[in-house]
């Protein structure tokens, strides 16, 4: 059997097509659509929460779509180990969710973020980060209004000892600062895994990273890691 | 016998919690000449009409939307009037 991988489709999602062309396309992986009122996903081998504004971002964003009936096939896909990657609005959704620790604020200055940034690699434990080096710098893409990552000092401790803090936002050469901190977030955090680490959430855009005419070809590197070590291709 | 309540619900970031909403506000008083105004915070209002046979009943079923879809306990406080 090929393997294939899955894109999950909310009403408002607009990530969607970028991750399926990147994933299809670009990586050459079976990909297909699954949309949000589904609730079979047991022959995917790789879950991707795209970006967008799922349901408007009514109420908080992310909020309303863990009610989709798919999500409830997501947290089985979940405990039963099978990776999950949720990328910008896909990571405030697996907040909501709470199949990943802590909540989204609005940016700190407020703006809506669309520029290429640095992030670092901080843990290539899980399986998503593991083909990547520790304190590898990849340039990609933000674009959010809310992806100022927020969670309780004690937390933030928390996720750094079970190594969970999966990238951070840096500077050209790596470095942590409050200037490379684009939107706020606590401890510069740009992604993270749950404990177990089949969870990744990630405000930065890999999938717009894939070709030259995109500016940043590191998007490929990462999804190589992905791909790679979970045995997709 | 079922009464309609209604019930008013405020959600606020948790106090340490920086409002970037509140703090630009803030700064557009202070422009405005109203320097007394020493903070501003915002949060959200929401009002529910609940079916309920008591008033304890209906304070149960809003706390119960608050935890499980209105607040985000992580970053916000909730608080409930009923009337």
């Amino acid at each position: 059997m090929p393997k294939k991988i899955g894109v999950i489709v909310f009403p408002g999602s607009n990530c969607d097509h970028d991750a399926y062309h990147a994933m299809k396309h670009v990586m050459n992986v079976e990909t297909s659509f699954l949309w949000h009122k589904d609730n079979d996903v047991s022959d995917i081998d790789l879950l991707i929460i795209p970006g967008g504004f799922s349901y408007g971002d009514y109420l908080r964003s992310g909020a309303i779509a863990r009610f989709s009936p798919i999500m409830n096939a997501v947290q089985d896909y979940v405990k039963k180990g099978y990776p999950v990657l949720g990328i910008c609005n896909g990571f405030q959704i697996l907040l909501e969710a709470g199949l990943l620790p802590g909540a989204m604020l609005h940016n700190e200055k407020l703006r809506f973020i669309c520029k290429n940034v640095y992030i670092r690699v901080e843990s290539n434990r899980s399986p998503f980060t593991a083909g990547l080096e520790n304190g590898q710098v990849l340039n990609i893409p933000v674009s959010h209004g809310e992806g100022n990552y927020f969670i309780e000092q004690e937390g933030v401790h928390r996720l750094e000892d079970n190594e969970q803090v999966a990238f951070r936002y840096c500077t050209k050469d790596g470095e942590i600062t409050n200037e490379a901190n684009v939107n706020g977030s606590v401890s510069n955090i740009a992604g993270i895994t749950n404990e177990i680490g089949n969870v990744l959430g990630m405000m930065p855009h890999p999938e717009r990273a894939m070709e030259p005419i995109l500016g940043s070809m590191d998007g490929i590197p990462f999804f190589e890691s992905v791909l790679n070590k979970l045995e997709i291709a | 016998m079922t009464f309609m309540f209604k019930a008013k619900v405020n959600i606020t970031l948790r106090n340490s919690i920086l409002d970037p909403k509140g703090k630009a506000a803030h700064h557009a008083l202070q422009n405005l000449g109203l320097i007394s105004v020493k903070d501003v915070r915002i949060g959200k209002y929401i009002e529910l009409n609940i079916d309920a046979s008591s008033k304890e009943e209906a304070y149960k079923l809003a706390e119960t939307a608050c935890t499980k879809l209105l607040a985000n306990e992580v970053m916000e406080d909730f608080q409930i009037t009923i009337e």
